[in-house]
This record gives C-alpha cells, sequence and structure tokens, in this order.
C-alpha cells in the first residue's frame, strides 16, 4: 500500500514525534520510571494502543520493518488495524516473522523468540501505575516511587497467598527494576517476566490514556518481586501446543466445541507456524499428517 | 534522662486564625500524656504537627531516635520523617477506617508495616500477624477477613495491632475510644493500659473523655482556644482544677 500523502510521515508531526522522543529518552536513562508526556488524540479509542501507537510513530524511520501483535497473534483485528495505520501514514514495510521486524508493537505479549540488539520492542499500557489499586491517589503514588517505599506491593501478593495459597497475580506481574523502581511491565502473563531482564533489544512503554512513558534499555536487570518461602514462578498451562507441539511457548486455551472440548495453542501465532513449516506437529492438528 | 519527646514552642496558624500556639512540653519514655479540651481546641492540630502530618510555623519537635539521638523531626528529610513514621512512631486514628485498609485482609493490614520495612518471608509475617491479632484479643480465625467484616471495636483493636508491631517506642493516639459504646471503651482502655505498660511505651492521647485520661495518662495538659491553659499530673489536675475553663471541664462530666 502507498502512503497517503496527506499525513506527515508516521501520522504524528515533528514537534509531536521529538516531545515523544525526549520522554523515551529520559524513560531510558531512568530504567522503570514513569515520564510524564503530552499524550495525543489518536484516530482510534483509548484502551486500542493509543501509547503504543505514538511511541512506535516517534520511533519508526523509513528503513524500519514494523510487526504488530495483539495477544500473540498477528491476524487479530487490533493487530491488523494498527499495522495498515502505518503502512498508509508511513509507507514502512511490514512483517509477522519476529526475527525480520525491527520495531515490534505489542499488547499483553513478548515473542516466544528471542529478540536481538537493534531490534525495539514497544508495549501498549493500559494502568502504568503497579501500585494504583492499592492506593488510589496519584500524589501519593509519586511519593512511595521517590521515596522507595514499595512495601504496599508486598501486601498485594501477601492477600494473594493468604487467600489462594500461592500468588495468584498471573499477569501484570510487578517487577522491580535495577534494584530502583517498581514497574507494571503491562498485563504480560507472568510466564514471560524473565524474558523481560537482560533482554538484548529496546523496551518501550507507552501509556495514552495516562500519559505516561517509561523504558527498559537492553541488558537491564529486571526482578520479579516475591516472597522468600514463596518464590516467583513463571507459570503455563501444563500441555504442548495442540498445533505444533511446543512444550516451551505461552498457551492459549481455545473451546472447540460446547460438550467441553478444547485445545491449547501457542498465543504467539508466528511462532506456531514457524515450527509447523518446519514440520513440527500437534496432537490437534486435523489431516492423515496428526501424529 | 532525655526526654524521648520534647515539644517547644510549636504554633500553627490557620490564616488569621490559631490552631495552636506555642505549645511546649517535654515526654519521658514510658510516660503518656493526655490532652483534653473541647472541639476546636487545637487538640488534633497540636497532634497532627507533633506526628509530622502538618508541618507546624513555628517551633520545634525533638525525637530522641535509636540511632542519632534527639533530632529535630521539623527540619528533618521527609524519607526520614516517614520512615519514624513506620518505625519508632505510631498512629491511631480516632476512625479505624482512616487508619486501616478495608481492602485487604486483618492480617495484612497488621503485615503491612513489617512489609514497609523490608520483610519478606510470608510465614514469619502471617505468625507475626496471628500473635498480634491474639493480643488484642482477636481470634487468629479471622486474619484472613477484611476490617469491613469486623465490629467497630474490633476495627479499632486491629488498627492499634497494625501500628505495634514494628513495637515503636511512641504513640499518638487520637480519641481512640469515640464512636465506641462504654463495654466497648472500657475494654478497649484496659487492653490499652496493658499494651502500654508491657511494652513500655510512651503515648500522646488526645480525647475529650476525661474518663479516658484518668485511667491511661501520667500527665495532662488542657487545652482552650489553641493555647495550654493548665497542665500537671492528671490526678491533681482533675481533682483540684485551679483554671475556671478546667473547673468547668471536670464539673461537666456526669455522674451515674
Amino acid at each position: 500500500m502507498t502512503p497517503s500523502s496527506e499525513y506527515n510521515f508516521a501520522y504524528l508531526d515533528e514537534q509531536t514525534k521529538r516531545m515523544i522522543r525526549r520522554a523515551i529518552l529520559k524513560g531510558l536513562a531512568i530504567p522503570g520510571y514513569q515520564v510524564p508526556f503530552a499524550s495525543r488524540e489518536m484516530p482510534m479509542p483509548y484502551g486500542w494502543g493509543t501509547g503504543g501507537v505514538q511511541v512506535s510513530a516517534a520511533v519508526l524511520t523509513p528503513d524500519d520493518r514494523f510487526k504488530v501483535i495483539d495477544q500473540g497473534a498477528d491476524d487479530t483485528t487490533n493487530a491488523v488495524s494498527i499495522r495498515t495505520f502505518f503502512e498508509r501514514t508511513a509507507g514502512v514495510a511490514t512483517t509477522t516473522a519476529t526475527p525480520e521486524a525491527t520495531v515490534i508493537q505489542t499488547r499483553h505479549r513478548i515473542p516466544e523468540v528471542p529478540l536481538t540488539e537493534g531490534q525495539i520492542l514497544v508495549y501498549q499500557v493500559p494502568i502504568p501505575e503497579p501500585l494504583r489499586f492499592l492506593e488510589p491517589r496519584e500524589s501519593e503514588t509519586r511519593k512511595m516511587h521517590s521515596l522507595e517505599e514499595y512495601g504496599l506491593m508486598h501486601v498485594k501478593l501477601y492477600e494473594d497467598i493468604s487467600r489462594h495459597g500461592h500468588i495468584a497475580t498471573s499477569y501484570a506481574y510487578p517487577v522491580k527494576v535495577e534494584a530502583r523502581y517498581v514497574m507494571d511491565p503491562s498485563p504480560i502473563p507472568k510466564f514471560d517476566n524473565p524474558k523481560l531482564g537482560d533482554c538484548p533489544a529496546i523496551q518501550l512503554f507507552g501509556a495514552g490514556r495516562e500519559q505516561r512513558i517509561y523504558a527498559l534499555p537492553p541488558y537491564t536487570q529486571v526482578v520479579s518481586l516475591d516472597f522468600e518461602d514463596h518464590p516467583f514462578e513463571a507459570s503455563k498451562a501444563d500441555h504442548p501446543c495442540g498445533l505444533c507441539g511446543a512444550e516451551d511457548s505461552y498457551l492459549d486455551e481455545v473451546i472447540v466445541d460446547d460438550s467441553g472440548g478444547r485445545m491449547f495453542v501457542c498465543s504467539d501465532t508466528d511462532y506456531c507456524e514457524g515450527r509447523q513449516a518446519a514440520g513440527h506437529r500437534g496432537k490437534d492438528l486435523g489431516g492423515k499428517d496428526a501424529a | 534522662m532525655t526526654p524521648l519527646l520534647s515539644v517547644q514552642g510549636i504554633t500553627k496558624r490557620y490564616g488569621a486564625h490559631i490552631g495552636c500556639a506555642d505549645v511546649s512540653f517535654d515526654l519521658y519514655p514510658g510516660e503518656v500524656m493526655g490532652i483534653v479540651g473541647e472541639s476546636g481546641s487545637g487538640k488534633s492540630t497540636l497532634l497532627n504537627c507533633m506526628a509530622g502530618h502538618l508541618r507546624p510555623d513555628a517551633g520545634s519537635v525533638v525525637f530522641d531516635t535509636r540511632g542519632h539521638g534527639p533530632r529535630d523531626t521539623v527540619t528533618m528529610s521527609e524519607p526520614e520523617r516517614r520512615m519514624l513514621g513506620r518505625t519508632d512512631w505510631a498512629f491511631v486514628h480516632q476512625h479505624a477506617r482512616d487508619g486501616l485498609r478495608m481492602g485487604v485482609s486483618a492480617g495484612g493490614n497488621v503485615g503491612e508495616r513489617l512489609m514497609a520495612v523490608g520483610a519478606r518471608h510470608y510465614g514469619d509475617i502471617r505468625d507475626k500477624a496471628v500473635d498480634w491479632l491474639e493480643r488484642v484479643e482477636i481470634d487468629a480465625g479471622r486474619v484472613d477477613d477484611r476490617p469491613t467484616t469486623f465490629s467497630g471495636g474490633m476495627q479499632q483493636r486491629l488498627q492499634i495491632a497494625r501500628n505495634l508491631v514494628t513495637g515503636p517506642r511512641l504513640v499518638f493516639m487520637d480519641e481512640p475510644t469515640g464512636g465506641l459504646d462504654v463495654s466497648v471503651q472500657a475494654r478497649l482502655l484496659d487492653l490499652l493500659r496493658g499494651l502500654v505498660r508491657d511494652m513500655g511505651l510512651s503515648a500522646i492521647i488526645v480525647t475529650h473523655d476525661l474518663a479516658v485520661v484518668r485511667l491511661l495518662a501520667d500527665r495532662l495538659m488542657v487545652m482552650k482556644d489553641g493555647l495550654v491553659v493548665e497542665n500537671g499530673l492528671t490526678d491533681q489536675v482533675l481533682d483540684d482544677p485551679q483554671h475556671a475553663y478546667t473547673q468547668l471541664l471536670v464539673s461537666s462530666v456526669l455522674q451515674v
């Protein structure tokens, strides 16, 4: 698709991009710190990734290859529409293959294929403040961040254990960055938390409605919070993928009929298709070559 | 002997109106001080100035810290003051709802201060929470219940447990028995008296209930219109009031 000439490159005007880049640079300089920025109205509703789109628009260059995933999938409404948006307004090349992409905008997942140096992962963040549901006052949460008063975060984990017998928080699991800021990694499953730390790629987080940008530079130390006697555990459904047989990827549970039938499939569609193309077969794949 | 808390010339104005003016006193370790007076006399303003919730316009509040000896808490940095608020100080609010997290279980409420000072072992935190619930006469089986399911008296006892779990040396209490019926008040007072004596706590209790200070306080300060009009030993002030306002206050108590 050819870029529409009525738009500036990547939709936003240059001054806005400059403002967002400044926030990104500040975020990279202080890993995990939430930098306020003047979020713009985007041609999409809040909650659909307005923060991520603005960050992507600010970091895209004409030579980039762009990939968008939504809950791991390249082919859902949100992913398709954001990818089309940048095809039209920036004319950048797009891809669904993780290793080929230079900028990846994601909602709620980190790709299974390990990221490499030179790649940028942009997260869409609904609520950037990890302390929000425990302390509703913004003035107070800012003070808690600045004074490193994070005891409250453990109260939440304590409540989980006392109610469920284990830490039941399974997504948006709070992490501590470089032993300083507690950060909400956006609603990624806690299975993905270990991939946040020591990652060769740049990770940027954009929250449009809440007007915050934060970032993890490459090879940052990221530790998931836990108790000594209830250590952090990256969990996933205890099944192999029904389509590609992968044992090590994060799975979605799909209901297939109304009599209790279900199957587990990789949430990362690119990873799953790649494995199928390489000849891996899961037990739920129909046809004569099913295992 | 070094006073635990030395208050000098505390003044707080709200515009032209006086909150409290030129209040000075020393509090020694193990001593319980009562502050009485009618509504609007500046008791709570004074308490909040001492506890670091309000910044006084003039005066100093020198606290004998564990690590660094006497320090003026008005001029110390905010992180240090907030650290004191979580460790050596405790604040019991009149309404338990102000002092508790209503959406968090009783155990979580008691454990919060422990976690705030670095406890990271779930089992230990929980054992301590259960121990403290029992010390304030709350059934250990209620540890996972939210305070919303507790009665007013239980909420107030839970608030006390939550405050005392880190072993503070100074407790600020703002009308701890307000809004409770008399039998519950009596049990709470009995409990407080036991805890204060056992732990060797110092306390400053603001109240308008003379029975409370009669039972708990060693010394008494009477306030009117932001000024201290009389102070002395509790029995001395209550049995032989000198100032006209104190005489009025003492004679206003209903005799049953």
